[in-house]
């Protein structure tokens, strides 16, 4: 081909122009890191916060991420006028931001702090105008301190392009402009799925993990508790990277070491849950498969996509795996068992989790895990929080021994490891139903590694051929379950990831500069599978002797299983549409809820509606309508003196009025 | 007396259905759902948001956004007191001092608790010649001073007890 090859000139070097999208990209790859606070590869282009401004010889000043790269472009990236813009833009900020550096459990890695030490910035010529803002403790996975926003907007895009969530977003404007959830409530009252992706792109510290580091040294300096540890399998292949490791270096051996010389009592391995799920769900996937029902069945190891399922999905929760996630599995099984062992009480038992996962501290609070009012995993921490609890010993992980997992609940197999990486619970779950089906089949399915965010593969095993999807990015899984929906798909399996390529991708991750970081980390989890002696999950001695000497069926489903509720997605008060002060009659409450509505709830109440005021009986009749009344399989949903009808049309409410009256 | 709640929420699913759930109609929508409550409670907002299959918070970002959309309910008299330049120098604060003190509202308390009075102050409204400017709903009081406000407070205040007493 004779293509001409296209270059530009950035700071008098000559560079290469090829898939570029932007002259960011371009200037990056010359080498020069240009400070940006709104660009984000994978989101859209906002072009607000104007740091990443460049010269360009006869256009003039313009931003680089949003300027297309040309051929025999003469750019400049440091040129006096744009140092002192720059300079002034970072003045403006830090004028009207609460500048606490010295307690902010983002200073370190904040992107403010350290642009304005990179340029230089010494004094603030600006007059300091902040308004105080309460923090927001709402929610227990994620801390907001709107005093910290510098209204960049990346959490905002984040949250509904990747997750589709949108539950953050710009509201009021001029000087008042801020970024909040839906009506100012906490952000743990709205339709947040705790996934934690804002806080990875968040520059300051306005986003943050809700952090359990206190809870857990307290646990671990009582001596009446015995404090045990699981380690999650994404952790092992990240938290180097606050040591100076290269991510996806395994560290597993001395996190091991530094749990035990902070003191926690036993080290285990979150692995062990996961051999357990892929059992669990494995023969629920069989099972379902046989039978032909229920099916395409969804995985249910990350709690943000169930807490969107259980918001957005409600009628497909029948789908979704019964199965705990691995967290929680081993939660129950580690409060059933050791506590039995070691003849104390629940109280005295702890159970920590270390987790890539901010959701994995939503989930341990979920009332469905807790016996009587214990929860099973006690405190969740992430990567990043032990990486501060490590400093805080004064450990220093690199001169550091290696050491080993505690058996029993410390035996993994390599299926259990690759949990943490998008595919990997496909592959797990594949492996051990392969080997079901077909004594002696130790294929690897390697179908569902590498980066992309939706994998869809056909498998056959024996003589039956099984269509899988493995999908994440909320969006992205939005997009393939509407297509099931509407009938355009079909898949036997599909698993969901909330946060794009998995877990080690999570949103208590480290941030890392490295654009491989991610599939580094993926990478990290299929060696440690390769060391490691069994691949299928059936294979683990330990789960086998579980499932020998206490877990019958009955117990495995009481400690293993879970249901799942229709969820509103703000907490909120009913609408009361129509009040009636004595003497009523009637209540009527009908569900608006996202299913009903869809379901044609509204013309339902302007049928319901206009009887009664046929029948002249709205003086006598109070009317409400609420968000979601937890029956949206069967919507529309209308209730006439508390008493619900299902599936309700006009002539059934009447037919109920009319009883009543 | 019969409350109009449902005939206002009959009129958000008119308009609903006007606009067939568009989600790029959502200003006229909020627009004409404001035209029949005065504001715009939240969980109606939730309601449109459900109803476009849009998130809450966008249609919140947007109510906060356009200061011609309010989220908390007005009294029956909305009473704006222009604080422009001109009305300024013509003693505006005055007049607004005045009726903080007899309608016991501030900057703070906009509405009185009986739902009758809301108090609010306004940059400009474009009427420097009548300068200052007192409005009450959409009827403009022009070339006021602290007696002629009592004034209009009081007939508006009789004018009420009449309607009580009807
Ligand atoms: S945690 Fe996830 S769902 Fe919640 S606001 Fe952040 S990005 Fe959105
Ligand atoms: S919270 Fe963080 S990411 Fe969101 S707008 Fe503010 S500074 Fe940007
Ligand atoms: S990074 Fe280009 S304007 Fe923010």
């Amino acid at each position: 081909m004779d293509m001409k090859t296209r270059t530009a000139v950035i700071d008098n070097v000559t560079v290469l122009i090829e898939e570029e999208k932007n002259l960011l990209e371009l200037v990056r790859k010359a080498n020069i890191e240009l400070p940006t606070f709104c660009y984000h590869s994978e989101i859209s282009v906002y072009g607000a916060c104007r740091m990443c401004m460049v010269d360009i010889e006869g256009r003039g000043i313009l931003p680089a991420c949003s300027t297309k790269p040309e051929d025999g472009m003469v750019v400049s990236t440091n040129t006096s006028q744009i140092r002192e813009m720059r300079k002034m833009i970072i003045e403006l900020m830090l004028a009207s931001h609460d500048q606490s550096c010295t307690t902010c459990p983002k200073s370190g890695d904040c992107r403010l702090q350290n642009i304005a030490k990179q340029l230089g910035v010494e004094k603030i010529r600006f007059k300091q105008v902040n308004t105080h803002h309460e923090l927001d403790l709402s929610s227990d996975a994620i801390l907001r301190d709107p005093n910290k926003c510098i209204l960049c907007g990346d959490c905002v895009r984040v949250c509904s392009e990747i997750q589709s969530v949108g539950a953050l977003d710009f509201a009021y404007r001029g000087a008042q402009a801020k970024v909040v959830t839906s009506f100012n409530k906490g952000i743990g009252e709205v339709e947040c799925v705790n996934c934690g992706q804002c806080i990875k792109v968040c520059p300051v510290g306005a986003l943050m993990p809700k952090y359990q580091i206190n809870d857990v040294w307290k646990s671990v300096h009582d001596k009446s508790k015995t404090v045990v540890v699981q380690i999650a399998p994404a952790v092992r292949v990240a938290l180097g990277e606050y040591f100076g490791y290269k991510p996806g270096t395994t560290t597993t051996g001395q996190i091991i070491s530094a749990l035990r010389r902070m003191g926690f009592d036993k080290v285990y391995d979150t692995c062990f849950g996961a051999d357990l799920t892929v059992l669990e769900e494995g023969r629920e996937f069989l099972d379902r498969y046989s039978k032909n029902e229920n099916l395409p069945l969804f995985t249910s190891c990350c709690p943000a996509w169930v807490k969107y399922a259980e918001q957005y999905y409600p009628d497909l929760l029948s789908h979704l795996s019964t199965c705990r996630s691995p967290q929680q599995m081993f939660g129950a099984i580690c409060k059933d068992q050791l506590v039995n062992d070691l003849g104390i009480s629940r109280e005295d038992l702890v159970v920590v989790s270390i987790m890539p996962c901010t959701a994995k501290k939503f989930e341990a609070r979920r009332d469905e895990f807790k016996v009587d009012g214990n929860p099973d995993v006690d405190h969740v921490i992430t990567t990043k929080e032990l990486s501060i609890m490590i400093k805080e010993s004064g450990i220093d992980l690199n001169k550091i021994e290696l050491g080993s997992f505690d058996m029993p609940f410390g035996f993994t197999t390599g299926a259990g490891v690759i949990f943490g990486s998008s595919g990997g619970v496909s592959e797990a779950v594949l492996r051990f139903a392969g080997h079901t089906l077909q004594k002696g089949l130790t294929g690897e399915f390697r179908q569902f590694r590498g980066n992309d965010r939706v994998k869809v593969s056909e498998i056959e095993i024996g003589d039956k051929k099984l269509r899988l999807a493995v999908v994440s990015g909320l969006a992205n899984a939005k997009k393939l379950i509407d297509k099931i929906r509407k009938g355009e798909e079909h898949y036997d399996l599909v698993e969901v990831m909330a946060c794009c390529g998995g877990c080690i991708n999570g949103g208590g991750q480290p941030v890392s500069n490295e654009i491989n970081a991610v599939s580094d980390r993926s990478k990290g989890l299929y060696d440690n599978d390769k060391m490691l002696q069994f691949h299928v999950s059936s294979d683990n001695p330990y789960i086998k002797q579980l499932y020998n000497e206490t877990l019958d069926h009955d117990k495995a489903h009481k400690l293993l299983h879970t249901a799942y509720e229709n969820r509103r997605r703000i907490l909120q008060d009913d609408i009361i549409i129509n009040k009636v002060p004595e003497d009523k009659k009637l209540s009527i409450t009908i569900c608006f809820g996202t299913s009903c509505f869809l379901r044609g709830a509204q013309t339902l109440y302007t049928q319901v509606m206009e009887y009664l005021t046929e029948r002249d009986l709205l003086d006598k009749t109070e009317f409400t309508a609420s968000f979601c009344g937890k029956q949206c399989k069967k919507g529309p949903v209308l209730s006439v003196n508390g008493k619900s009808i299902e599936h309700c049309t006009l002539e059934m409410a009447v037919a109920e009025i009319e009883k009543i009256l | 007396m019969r409350n109009d709640f449902p005939v206002k929420f009959d009129r958000v699913c008119e308009v609903l259905d006007k606009h067939k759930c568009d989600p790029n109609k959502l200003i006229a929508i909020l627009q004409e759902v404001q035209e029949e409550y005065k504001y715009l409670p939240e969980d109606i907002m939730t309601y449109i948001a459900t109803a476009l299959g849009i998130s809450p918070g966008s249609v919140f970002g947007v109510a906060t956004f356009y200061s011609h959309f309010t989220l908390e309910p007005k009294g029956k008299y909305v009473i704006k007191v222009c604080d422009g330049t001109a009305c300024h120098v013509r003693k505006s604060e005055e007049i607004l001092k005045v009726l903080e003190k007899e309608l016991g509202l501030s900057g703070r308390k906009k509405t009185s608790d009986d739902m009758i009075f809301t108090l609010e102050t306004v940059a400009c409204l474009g009427a420097c010649g009548l300068a200052p400017v007192v409005v009450v709903n959409d009827e403009v009081h022009g070339s006021m001073t602290k007696e002629k406000t009592i004034e209009l407070l009081n007939r508006i205040r009789e004018q009420e007890k009449q309607e009580n007493n009807k």
